[in-house]
């Protein structure tokens, strides 16, 4: 089906207005499921950890799980939203083999946290997406699907599920339309996946990675030509799973609607797949008869009513939010918008706060982590965070470069010995014998030596060109294996020299 | 009328059910949800039969007023929670034991239409 047209990004934002909406999924991170105590560790071998409750198995009983009613609130809370006092579980009927129960339990009209919202920044404007409702259900098994095209659906002879993930607690986040965001849409939705992410991590309650899952964003798309005030019918695209194909979904659904529009066709809504490898959407199955749940309050769970008391002690426990922590840093630390958004993307943020907490200062920190260190962690094609370096380290290395023990060159040497496993950084500047020569009789006899084996440069020091003072200086570095001090050795050199 | 009541959600969920409870086309609406293969003797057969038990739980409505919220759950109870500690899992054989069909220990099931949740 690839007699779609589509317009130009620039020409459709011309003649109509998106309107989104983002639906976010997150799995919480609980040590144990959302009604029953199986584990819920990623990865592990299928089919280990399930039980009764989460198979479905006729007689078992399901019991929340407090940690995951706790982290709600708190994702809740993030979102300025209004937690509610008093709601229930609902049943949500639909025959799959993802969910042996015949049933996900979810919630319905009566979800726990109700009206929130979250600014995004997005070239320097701010943009306040609002949040209709943060509720509380359970993940679903994976489903592999075998024979005919391998892992689709389609043509597939028959499935394998394995319900480990059955029964994990899942938050689903859904956002009210984010209107009047014009050409900015594919960027807004994109920056809002991004913010929900680094707010949501930072509350601890997941580890929100896209590519394994644990959050997972629906993208709703409309048009309506500009100037309008009535809502095109939209589209969905499931299961979106990384930041950058949020913003291109929104984006190639924008082109695409725009070309069925300009043709005088009509958007159907239904459900479309984003596919990573062209950066476009394919429709899904249309929906024959409207979506048709049952939904009824889950007879099994009582309702909740989570106290204000509790609510307030949560509230209370919060830590600092990403965008509050952002604003401290810069400021602190004296950065430009660009400067923190590096150090963002690099994931440093903690590594560079922690470094300082150390005792390192700022510029120090900031500068190992995002130059030396950042360096070798692409080499490597490793995470910031994974590099066996601490900020103990990075503080140990900077209090060492302060104090004189070594330059930066030396640093450099430090790190290496740290990362190749010698042991903390005293040890390897003890080991490897990294501390500048600041003796300067020691220092007096190696120049001598130098300009006794450079009798040529030596006599064009003597003759005024001072400029030529720097292969001596090379050479002095050289004979010390970097330990010296340049800048005495060069002082020294043109005092012996030239007086 | 069970469509209704589906559109309403859980609010609608306590409500008036009436009399003449379902129709034969929603029983069959029912078991196209349900993933039930009904013969069209077996939908006369329960069609009438649900009619007779709805009808019968709907005289409920006779008692029910109007400023009596629907109850759904007997129990006075909120906030029933456990901590969050693990508890021991079945072991794969014992969860696969009841399956039909089991392959590379997981459950193995027909063939998925296209259409999913």
């Amino acid at each position: 089906m690839s007699t779609e047209t589509l317009v130009p990004y620039d020409e459709a934002l011309a003649r109509y207005e998106p309107v989104l909406g983002i639906e976010t999924h997150i799995e919480l991170g609980t040590t144990t499921k959302m009604f029953c105590g199986c584990a819920t560790e990623f990865g592990a071998e299928p089919n280990t950890q399930v039980c009764p409750v989460c198979l479905g198995m006729p007689g078992s009983l399901p019991v929340t799980n407090r940690a995951a009613i706790e982290g709600i609130i708190k994702i809740g809370l993030a979102l300025n939203c209004t937690i509610v006092e008093w709601c229930r579980f609902a049943r949500k009927n639909y025959f799959y083999p993802d969910m042996p129960k015949n049933f996900q339990i979810s919630q319905y009209d009566e979800p726990l946290c109700i009206d929130g919202y979250l600014d995004v920044e997005v070239e320097g404007e701010t943009y306040r997406v609002e949040i209709e409702r943060v509720h509380m259900e359970e993940d679903t098994g994976k489903s592999l699907h075998v024979g005919g095209a391998t892992g689709r659906i389609h043509g597939a002879d028959f499935s394998l599920v394995d319900y480990n993930r059955a029964g994990i607690p899942l938050v689903e986040i859904v956002t009210k339309p984010i209107v009047a965001t014009g050409d900015k849409a594919p960027l807004v939705a994109r920056a809002y996946a991004t913010e929900l992410r680094e707010l949501v991590r930072a509350l601890g309650v997941s580890d929100v990675r896209m590519e394994q899952g644990s959050m997972r964003c629906d993208v709703n798309v409309s048009l309506m030509p500009k100037g309008a005030s009535e809502w095109g019918t939209r589209s969905e695209t499931k299961n979106v799973n990384s930041l950058r194909s949020v913003e291109r979904a929104v984006r190639f659904e924008i082109e695409r609607q725009a070309g069925v529009l300009d043709a005088g066709g009509r958007v159907i809504q239904e459900t479309r797949h984003f596919q990573e490898n062209t950066g476009s959407t394919t429709s899904g199955r249309s929906k024959e008869e409207a979506q048709d749940y049952r939904y009824f309050p889950e007879p099994d769970l009582v309702p909740m009513a989570p106290s204000r008391e509790w609510v307030e002690q949560l509230r209370a426990g919060q830590p600092e939010l990403p965008a509050a922590r952002r604003a401290r840093v810069t400021e602190e630390w004296g950065l430009a918008e660009k400067e923190l958004r590096d150090i963002v993307n690099a994931g440093a943020l903690d590594l560079i706060e922690d470094t300082i907490r150390e005792g390192a200062d700022p510029a120090a920190a900031r500068k190992w982590w995002m130059n030396e260190l950042s360096r070798r962690a692409t080499e490597q094609g490793a995470d910031l965070a994974e590099l066996p370096v601490t900020p103990a380290d990075v503080a140990r290395v900077s209090g060492l470069v302060a104090e004189g023990t070594i330059n930066d060159k030396l640093a450099r040497q430090v790190f290496d010995g740290v990362l190749a496993g010698e042991g903390s950084p005293d040890e390897v500047v003890e080991k490897r014998g990294l501390k500048v020569v600041s003796d300067e009789g020691q220092l007096g006899t190696v120049i001598d030596e130098v300009i006794a084996a450079n009798p040529d440069v030596a006599d064009k020091i003597r003759g005024g060109k001072v400029a030529a003072a720097g292969a001596l200086v090379g050479a002095v570095m050289k004979a010390t294996r970097g330990q010296a001090d340049a800048g005495r050795a060069r002082e020294l050199i043109i005092q012996k020299l030239t007086s | 009328m069970l469509n209704e009541h589906a559109a309403h959600g859980t609010a609608a969920a306590g409500q008036a059910r009436g009399g003449g409870a379902i129709t034969r086309e929603e029983v069959a609406h029912l078991a196209r949800l349900s993933r039930l293969a009904l013969r069209e003797d077996e939908l006369d057969h329960l069609a009438t039969q649900l009619d007779d038990i709805i009808s019968a739980v709907a005289r409920i409505q006779e008692v029910a007023a109007e400023d009596i919220p629907p109850t759904s759950h007997a129990l006075p109870l909120t906030n029933v929670f456990r901590t969050d500690e693990v508890r021991p899992s079945l072991a794969p054989d014992q969860a696969l034991s009841g399956a039909p069909a089991a392959e590379e220990q997981r459950f193995r099931v027909p063939r998925i239409l296209d259409e999913e949740a």
